[in-house]
This record gives C-alpha cells, structure tokens and sequence, in this order.
C-alpha cells in the first residue's frame, strides 16, 4: 500500500537533483573566494612581521612597512565612530521607540537605504563639496571621518533597530506603569538590555569603514606623508588607500608588499567581522527571553 | 466639597510637567532630530553635488553630448570633449557581466541555504557569504590587477587581462554575498504555512520550493537583484582597478573599458576646484545618484509591495 509509485522515485530524484546543483552553486561562490584569500596569505604571508606593521614606509614606498597607514586608518575609524554611533543610535531610537507606522517614517527608512545604496564615489563628491571646501575643513582626517561616518550611518541605524526591537515589549509597559517616562524606560531598561546588540553593529561597522578606499581618496587621505598627522585637520595616509597606490601607482614595488598590505587589511576586516559574528552568537545562546 | 478651589488650581495639582518631564520632551527632539538625519543627509548630497556640477549643467551643456559622444577628452586643452556613451557602455558591460555571474549563483545559494540545509550547515554557510560580503572593494580591485589578470592572460591568450571579463567576474564575485543574503531574506519573508499546506499535499522539498516558495518570494528576489545591480553600477575601486581604463566601448569581453564611478576616482585629484572638468565630473555624480536612487526606490517599491498583499 506504501510502496512508492514510479511518480514518487522520480520526484525524489529531482529533487536530489536539484538540491545538489544548489549546494554546488553555494560551493562555487565560495571556492574562488578561498582560493583567493590562500593566495593572498601564500604570497603576503612572508611579507609580514612586528617591523611591517610597526615602521614607515622607505625608498619611495618600495621597502619598508605600514605604519602611517594602519594609524591612519585607526585615527579615521576613530573619528567617523564618534560622529556617526551618537546621531546612528540615536535615529534608531526614535524609529523604533517613537516612530509610527506612517508615511513619514517610511520616507526616513527609504532615505536610510538610499543612503546605504548611493555609490561611494559620490559620498567622495558630497565630502569634497560639503565638508571639504563648504564647511572648510580642507582634505583632513575630519573630513574623511565625517564623509565615512554618513556613508556608515544606516549600518549603525539598521542593526541598532534591530537590537532594540529584540527587547519584548512587555518590560517597556511594565516600566511606564510604575510610572516612568519615556526616556527613563530608554535609558534604564531599554538602552541596557540591547547594549550588547548595538555593540556588535558598531564592531560591524569599524570593518565597513576601515575597508572604504574611494570616499577618503579626496577627502583626507594621502598618497604618501613623511609626517604623522598631529590633529583631526592635518591629512593622513590609509591602509585602503595605501593597498591602491602600492599596487597601482608606485613603479617598482617588489612582489610581496602590496600582497602583504591587502593581507593585513583583509585581515582587520574579517577579524572585526569574525569577533561581531561571535558575539551575536554569543548573545543569542545567553537570551532568556 | 472642593468650594474654595478654581479650575486653574485644580489643573495644577494634575500637572505632572516635572523636571523629568522636561528630560523627557527634550531627549524626543534630540532623537527626532537623529531621526530625520537620514534625510537630511540624502537632500544633502543632492543639493552639494548640484552646485558643485551645475555650472556645467548651465554652460552651454548639451544632453545630446553628454549622453551621446563616446569621447570622454578632458584634457584636449583646444576643444575638451565630455561625452560619457563609452563610459555608460563600460559600466553597463561590467555589470551585466557580473550579474550574469552572479544571479544563478547567489539565488541557487540562498535556496540552497534558506531551504535545503538545515542546522550547522546553514548557520555556517551563512557566516561564509557575511565574510565574503565584508571584503573590502580595494581588495578585489588587487585581486583583480594581481591574481585573475596573469590567469586570463594565460588561459586566453591575450595581451592583456584587464578587461570586461575580469572587472565582471570580481564585481560578480562581490555582488553575489551581498545578493544572497537578501534572496536568503526574501525566501525567508514567506510563511511557513504555504510550505506546510504544500507539503501536506504531498509535495516533494523541490516541488514546495518550485511551486510554493520562490512564486511567492518572486519580487523579494527581484528586488535582491536590483540591488545588486545598484551595487555592481556604483562599485568604485574595483572597477578602477580590474577593467583597464581605456575609454572604449567594448565589442568583446577581452576588451578593456572604464565606468562612469572609476572616471570620478582617477580623475577629480588633479582637477583644478571649480573648473569645467571638475564640473564635469560632478555632473556625472549627478547622474550616478539619480540612477542609484532610482533603482532602491524600484526596489524598495517591488519588495514591500508583496509584504503589504
């Protein structure tokens, strides 16, 4: 009675079929990826040591390590966190905690993605014509950050939401009966019990911008500088930038070197991303509601 | 009997407009103003590159030209060309050859991950493509000058490997992450209950997914794949990198192009501020943003009109 008709194995057999070739697809989407990171560790991993990342670059950038760089990117992560975490958490806030369902928060969410989704060369333009000349920063450490920090915005905005969003609705009731304010319940129950959350969007976007190349290029990022930057309006060298002047603009430049500069790079990011993933997973596994 | 009372001092013992109060209706306008930020931000950008690019848009600027002339020659100091048809054919050829790559790829992956596998896989699977999607453009841009142009170089028997081919498959290979983990989403969007109703009909897992799953989540995935053009459109370091940049339309995938984003990128450092170049340049920033906004909007658009039905 249970015995499988000719239309079940061939049922079956399509869908094993089918179900191979996608997990081939997924495999094929990530093996040149691998490839391409054991290359880059294979030919970069020689080229780095304590001195690559810890002493400047000589011999017009053909020898000698990193470190104007990787300060420099330290130093306009640094800034554009500090501009942008405050302004992301706080637009979170009022999304998620004041926001109706209406028209008006629907055109702020289609501004948040449009943000996201406008080509980083033209969030370059808007920082050299906004803050760069218009504002008179000059090309500075400021500028950069400033652009990098509305470039980054939404990634700060959409996973501090989410983290808000994850705390039950009941512990803000139960906070406004016995007779808070709105705020009081943010601030004292809220906020606390999604810090982790929000923690983990902003490690996230450390990786995004550290990463960006093209927004800094005119911005405040420099070829080359013999000198460390002393304040937020003197410009700065940047590993991004510096991966693309090693390995398109410097004549000369021995092998391992712009090999090495993309490792440590690819490195930050992915560490960031790794320890971001590991705290989410972290934070699911201890939830108790 | 309250006799001796009058209404005004009746409403003071209401009033509860404490120092907290006050706290409260201040923290509102400091978030509402965060909140609006975002679109502040948005007209922002409109409104500097605008002014940045509008004298060009004013100086005896003809759409037929701009839109037109495959000549993009800046720096002829007799007659300046600024035709941007070969750098739209440069940016369209690249796209549509990384979605070409991309597409079957990233929704086979995200079925594969959103419906076949289950468990550790899927969680696994699933930090994969966010590490993949977490590389940074620079990188690929060095992957592409380093890594895939001796390979074509080799494996085709031309002169040179960065060309359409090369810039399309890494701009494929970075759109793809991005893609799948929104086609995953969509897949996701659909209730569990038309599988079940589906399953409990008899059908096979393939028969659901086909029949049930991906009609339902049609537009989510369409708007994944407009997303993802949106993204290969106004990829910058890559392309600049990868594609050659030699302002050609191509007739091949071996020949080497340049789009509109990497123009922007090689050329506005050694522009003078406010010249007819710069301008220029800034015009194309124009139309990049409008292109861009047009296709989140459509996407947006496309996507939460199924969330609503």
């Amino acid at each position: 009675m249970f015995a499988q008709s000719s239309l079940n194995v061939r049922n079956k057999r399509v869908e094993n079929l089918f179900r191979t070739l996608f997990l081939l697809m997924t495999i094929l989407l990530i093996i040149p990826v691998v490839i391409i990171l054991g290359t880059l560790v294979a030919k970069g991993g020689s080229s780095i040591s304590i001195d690559f990342l810890f002493t400047d670059p000589t011999n017009g950038m053909t020898a000698g390590g990193i470190f104007p760089a990787l300060l420099g990117t330290i130093l306009i992560v640094a800034v554009a966190l500090i501009a942008s975490v405050p302004l992301g958490v706080a637009a979170a806030i009022y999304l998620n905690e004041y926001a109706g369902d209406n028209w008006f928060t629907r055109i702020i969410q289609l501004a948040i993605i449009n943000l996201a989704g406008v080509p980083s060369i033209v969030h370059a333009l808007f920082g050299v014509g906004a803050f760069v000349l218009f504002f008179g920063f000059g090309t500075s450490i400021l500028a950069a950050s400033l652009t990098l920090a509305i470039m980054t915005l939404p990634v700060v905005i959409v996973s501090t939401r989410e983290s808000l969003r994850s705390v039950p609705q009941a512990f803000r009731e139960a906070c406004w009966n016995m007779g808070a304010t709105r705020w009081q319940t943010i601030r004292r129950v809220v906020l606390p019990n999604a810090v982790s959350g929000i923690l983990t969007g902003i490690i996230l976007e450390v990786s995004r911008t550290a990463g960006e190349t093209a927004p800094i290029m005119f911005t405040g990022a420099a070829f080359f500088l013999p000198f460390l930057p002393q304040s937020v309006f003197d410009q700065t060298m940047a590993l991004s930038l510096h991966l693309f002047v090693v390995s398109t603009q410097v004549p000369g430049v021995p092998e391992g070197l712009p090999y090495g500069v993309a490792l440590v790079l690819i490195g930050l990011v992915l560490l960031m991303n790794s320890i971001s993933i590991a705290f989410r997973m972290y934070l699911r596994g201890k939830k108790k509601w | 009997m309250s006799s001796g009372k009058s209404i005004e001092s009746m409403a003071a013992e209401f009033d509860r407009r404490n120092f907290d109060w006050y706290v409260d209706k201040f923290v509102q306008i400091i978030v509402f103003a965060a909140g609006i930020s975002a679109i502040i931000f948005i007209i922002g950008i409109f409104v500097f590159i605008t002014a940045e690019g509008l004298g060009f848009v004013l100086d005896d600027f003809s759409f037929k030209e701009f839109f037109l002339s495959p000549f993009w020659e800046p720096s002829d100091e007799d007659a300046p060309e600024y035709g941007i048809l070969a750098l739209i054919a440069g940016t369209a050829s690249v796209t549509g050859l990384a979605m070409v790559v991309a597409i079957p790829f990233s929704l086979g992956a995200a079925v594969f991950i959103g419906e076949f596998a289950s468990g550790k896989t899927r969680e696994t699977l699933k930090i994969l493509v966010e590490l993949l999607a977490a590389i940074p453009s620079v990188v690929w841009g060095f992957i592409g000058l380093s890594i895939m142009n001796p390979l074509i170089i080799e494996l085709f028997d031309v002169p040179v490997g960065l060309n359409v081919l090369n810039a399309g498959i890494i701009l494929g290979l970075m759109a793809a992450p991005i893609m799948t983990s929104i086609a995953e989403d969509a897949l996701k969007a659909v209730p569990d209950r038309y599988r079940e109703a589906a399953e409990a009909l008899g059908a096979t897992r393939w028969q659901v997914i086909f029949k049930t799953v991906l009609p339902a989540a049609k537009n989510g995935l369409l708007g994944a794949v407009l997303l993802g053009v949106g993204r290969g459109f106004g990829e910058t370091m890559a392309v600049l990198m990868a594609t050659g940049h030699a302002v050609n339309i191509p007739h091949s995938l071996f020949d080497p192009v340049r789009a509109l984003t990497a123009t922007i990128a090689a050329e506005l450092g050694e522009t003078a501020v406010g010249s007819q170049h710069y301008q220029a340049l800034f015009t194309i920033g124009i139309f990049l943003f409008l292109i861009t906004f047009v296709i989140n909007l459509t996407a947006d658009l496309i996507v939460r009109g199924i969330r609503k039905g």
